[in-house]
Order: C-alpha cells, then structure tokens, then sequence
C-alpha cells in the first residue's frame, strides 16, 4: 500500500510526468491556452491512460508466455488506437454528456506519447496489475496538474509585456521552464515521507 | 506538391527552412528528453532519420493502395513495424544507447515529425522526392538536438560528446583511439567554476529550446519568414479532423496559433 501511494505521489509531484519526464509536450503546449480546454485534454487523457493501461497488461502477459515481447511496440500502440475510437463510438452512443466534455480531444490522443509512454513505462518497470493501473493514474493526474498550474500561468502571461523577440512559443516555453523548476522543489518528498 | 522540385531542394528544406524542430515544432518530446548529451541527440536523431527514411519509401509505395479512410492506423502500422525493427538493432548492436533513451525510443512511434511527413509529403509525392524529404527532415532533426545537446551538455555538465565511444562501438572497438568527448570540467574547476547542472535538468531543457527557438524566429524574421507556431502542421491528428477544422481546432490548436 505504502508503495501505491508512493507511485501515485511520484507521478503527481516528483517525478511529473510532464514537467520531468517530457511526454506529451504538445498537448501541454498547444492545449494550455485556456483553463476548459486544458481540463478536458486532460481529462481525457486520464480516461485513456486508464483504459489502455488495463486493456494492455493481460495482451503483454499473452505476449511475454508466447516469447513475442518484440511485437510490444506496434501490439501496444494499435491497441491504444483501436480503444480511442471504440470509446469514441460508445461514449457518442450511450453518454452523451461525457462525449461532448471529452469527444473532441479523443482523436488526438492516439498519437500523444504519454499514453504508450505510461504503458511501455509499466512494462519497463515491471509493474503488477495495481501497480500499473495506480502508476497510470498517477501518470495523468500529474499530466493534469501540469496543464491546469500552466494554463493558470499563461493567462497572467497574457497581460505582461514580453520582449518583441520572444513573443509567441519561446516565451510559453520559457515559462514552461520555470513552472518544471518549481517542481523540483518536491524532490525527496517521497523519501521524507517515509514511502519507499 | 504539382510543380517539379529539384531533388537537392526537398533535401535542404529539411535543415533550415521547414525546420522540423525549430521551424515546423514537430517532435518536441523527443527534442526536451533527450539533449542532455550530444551523444544520445545523435543516437537518438539518427535512430529517427532511419525509420522517417524507410517509412516515407514504404508509405510513397502504397500511397495508391491505401484508402484513405484508414490511411492513419496504416501508417502507423508501417511505422511501428520499422521503429520495432530499429529498437532491436540498437539492443543488439548499440546497447548502452538503449538505456540512454529508455522509452524514447519505442517512442518514436508517436513522433509527430514521421507521421506528419507520411501524411504531409510521402502520401502524394513519389518514391525518390520522399526518401529525399525524409533524408532532410531526418538530418534537420539531428542537427536541432545537436544544437540543444551541445548547449546543454557543455554549460550543465561541462563536457562535449562525452560517451561517444558508446556509438562508435559501432564501427569497433576503440575508433579514434578511444577519444571519449572532451572534459572541460578540470580546467573549469582550476578558475573556480562549475558547470551549470540546472541545464541538464527538465526546466534547463525548456529554457535552452526556449531560447533557439528565439533565435531561429528572429532568423527568419529577418528573411520575412512567419515565427514558428504549434499549428495544426504539428498536430500529427490535423489529417483526421479535416471535415470538422474549424469546430475541431477552435478550443485546441488555433488558439496556440491566434
């Protein structure tokens, strides 16, 4: 349990799988803008971690008994694409309300990096079942966070003066920059805490 | 894509005006993860030119056979299956980069710059121009993260291509007599200096690109070129919301543009 928690901090604050460990750099920019769109994407993301993460683990023991681990990488990311539009079409058939929240960031999930990011992660490392599922969610919250902290940030960047030559993308990464510093400051969280 | 190009054109393309890195902002992951060394840059843009060469050909082939319906999960198909073929090799021939990329080379599956080329370039032009453009997309991408690996290997770990035998193990043991990068940290260390660790750390990797991406922008400025923007050019998924663009790209990329 203690190490459940422990991934589920890591995710979120330590090692943030944004700020730290750069997946999904591309929603994080392009999404950010406002805090809405920022919340769904993110959302989004969560639900898709999720389902993948469950939906790959049985397929990669399938793979491992059958000494198949090299076919990890094209099985995991066509199994991610096929379970983005089948929960496209249920979500558009049967609940409405979460397709219209979620629907329109589906389709650019299959190809964000976090996603076969956390599920080649949980192979990597090895993880259980729980363990996998508990590393995913910690995976997107974290993802969540960063982007709900950043749109905050650049909606107060919106009124300052920034320099003519950094206007435009560099300065939203030079924010970028200082948001992924602060998070350095939760280093050693994990070990103070007692959780590993 | 009708008018006739030189081949030598959609070659150098790649490398400064369509930029993937710094012009087109493609592949941005990959670009922050892994130029803390210029070595893993290298490994790491050469391992990417590989499969954007051979899938472009591939996907160039079958641009006719393809319908365009499931044009997407049939590139990635074709990529997947060379980026798996090219993780094997590196296992096997070039081990200690594998640890040095970790999952950013699996990765490379998702990688905006090789699936947006399939859908932007290989998918109408022939074979050659393809290769071609791949070739130069590839070359342009190393020569980004070599960019940002040089600025930050040297400034914050005070070294220049260190490791690079790990590579060169390639071409056997001990080429260039076992020349393993240089060490500035010994001479930084008799002037009482250290080298600046927050550059290779996450927040030094978004400052540096940053910074060139101010850089190239004030480049092309000066030769009235647009600055760069995350547009819906960098959204590998710009193919599939075609129908929709304007409802689709309203609260998304548009807003990154506007």
């Amino acid at each position: 349990m203690k190490y459940l928690i422990a991934l589920l901090v890591m995710g979120l604050l330590t090692n943030n799988f944004v700020l730290s460990k750069f997946y999904g750099i591309c929603p994080f920019l392009g999404v950010s803008k406002k805090l809405n769109t920022a919340v769904g994407m993110s959302a989004a993301v969560i639900f898709v971690m999720l389902m993948s993460t469950a939906a790959t683990y049985p397929i990669n023991q399938l793979l491992i008994k059958n000494d198949l681990e090299y076919l990890q990488t094209v099985i995991f990311i066509l199994v991610i694409a096929a379970l983005v539009q089948m929960v496209e079409i249920v979500l558009k058939k049967f609940m409405k309300p979460l397709y219209n929240a979620l629907g329109i960031y589906l389709p650019l999930i299959t190809t964000n990096c976090a996603v076969l990011g956390v599920v080649l992660l949980n192979v990597d490392e090895g993880y259980t079942f729980v363990q996998s599922m508990v590393n995913s969610l910690g995976a997107g919250l974290g993802f969540m966070l960063a982007m709900v902290l950043f749109a905050g940030v650049r909606k107060k960047m919106e009124n300052c003066d920034v320099p003519e030559f950094l206007k435009g993308l560099p300065i939203t990464l030079v924010a970028a920059s200082l948001v992924s510093l602060s998070f350095l400051g939760f280093g050693g969280i994990v070990e103070g805490m007692g959780l590993i | 894509m009708a008018e006739k190009k030189s081949l030598g054109k959609e070659f150098t393309k790649g490398l400064i005006k369509e930029n993937p890195v710094l012009r087109l902002v493609l592949g941005t992951c990959p670009t922050l993860a892994v130029t803390t060394s210029v070595t893993n840059a290298i490994g790491m843009g050469v391992a990417a030119t590989i499969v954007l060469v051979c899938s472009n050909i591939v996907i160039s082939l079958l641009r006719k056979v393809i319908p365009s319906k499931v044009r997407i999960p049939a590139y990635i198909v074709v990529i997947a299956a060379f980026v798996t073929i090219v993780q094997m090799l590196v296992k096997a021939f070039v081990p200690a980069l594998d640890t040095a990329l970790g999952a950013f080379l699996p990765l490379i599956v998702v990688n905006c710059i090789i699936l947006g080329r399939a859908e932007a370039f290989a998918s109408k032009n022939t074979v050659l121009y393809s290769a071609v453009d791949g070739l130069g997309m590839g070359v342009g991408f190393t020569a980004a993260l070599c960019m940002m690996g040089t600025v930050r290997e040297i400034l914050g770990a005070g070294t220049f291509l260190a490791g690079i035998q790990d590579l060169l193990v390639l071409f056997g043991d001990n080429v260039f007599g076992g020349w393993n990068g240089l060490d500035f940290n010994n001479a930084l260390s008799t002037i009482g200096l250290q080298p600046i660790t927050i550059f290779i750390l996450p927040a030094g990797g978004f400052f540096v690109f940053g910074i060139l991406m101010a850089t190239a922008n004030r480049i092309a400025e000066g030769r009235g070129k647009p600055k760069a923007e995350l547009g819906c050019t960098s959204c590998p998924m710009a193919g599939h919301c075609n129908k929709n663009k304007d409802e689709k790209c309203e609260g998304t990329d548009k807003e990154a543009t506007a």
